[in-house]
């Protein structure tokens, strides 16, 4: 499952993408907001995309996946739009045979996506500022 | 040629538009759309400077030539996760 939504991440419909009876683990992964900053507290956050691009990218960084390890199944799913401390923002699943490549995978998933999917966070501070957020004024 | 350019988040915020256009001499590149789009849009001039550009959904080099019919997008440093 490669998709990117607007709601609420149906984190059981992910878990069920990558069930497998050829997977001895699920690794599951979930970048949730984050309310303090370096000391800086955020309210919420907004995320833009460039939606077909995006999932190009996220169907690519699938596939390159699948090439470095014994992947059964992997889901990336990111959302946008507007969301409030705690709520996902992406997902990432990914079942294998044996636990650690599970481990490995999701981790260098997750690392790939922040550096190459078209997708944007602004962060909706409590002084009441906004600022998309970009590498080098990092907060992701 | 004229390209139109898509623009995302803070670039969009700057120019207040969801894409902008501007005029390239035939094979013109992605350096030469950087050249373009500082000259006709001032307030993007900062983010060109740090932007990628993508050409039909695949990150581009600067000497990537354009053509009338590509799909092109700015790309501000991505911040997606």
């Amino acid at each position: 499952m490669i998709t990117i939504v607007e709601n609420s991440i149906d984190l059981d419909s992910v878990v069920r993408s990558v069930e497998d009876p050829a997977a001895g683990g699920v690794v599951l992964f979930l970048g949730t907001t984050r309310q303090f900053t370096r000391g800086r507290e955020t309210l919420s956050l907004d995320y833009d995309c460039y939606r077909e691009m995006a999932l190009a990218k996220m169907e690519q960084l699938a596939e390159q996946a699948r090439q470095r390890w014994p992947i059964v199944r992997c889901s990336l799913v990111h959302r946008i739009g507007h969301l409030g401390l705690t709520e996902a923002s992406v997902a990432v699943a990914v079942s294998t045979p044996h636990r650690a490549d599970a481990f490995d995978a999701a981790e260098w998933l997750i690392d790939e996506l922040k550096k190459s999917v078209p997708i944007w966070k602004k962060e909706n501070w409590a002084d009441g500022t906004s600022q998309w957020v970009h590498p080098g004024s990092e907060s992701s | 040629m004229k390209v139109n350019v898509q623009l995302f988040a803070a670039a969009r915020d700057a120019a207040g538009t969801k894409s902008v256009s501007v005029l390239l001499h035939n094979h013109g590149t992605v350096r030469d759309l950087r050249a373009a789009l500082i000259q006709d849009y001032p307030q993007l001039a900062a983010w060109v400077g740090i932007a990628r550009f993508a050409v039909n959904m695949e990150y581009a080099i600067d000497d990537t030539a354009l053509s009338l019919s590509d799909d092109v997008a700015m790309i501000p440093p991505v911040s997606g996760g």
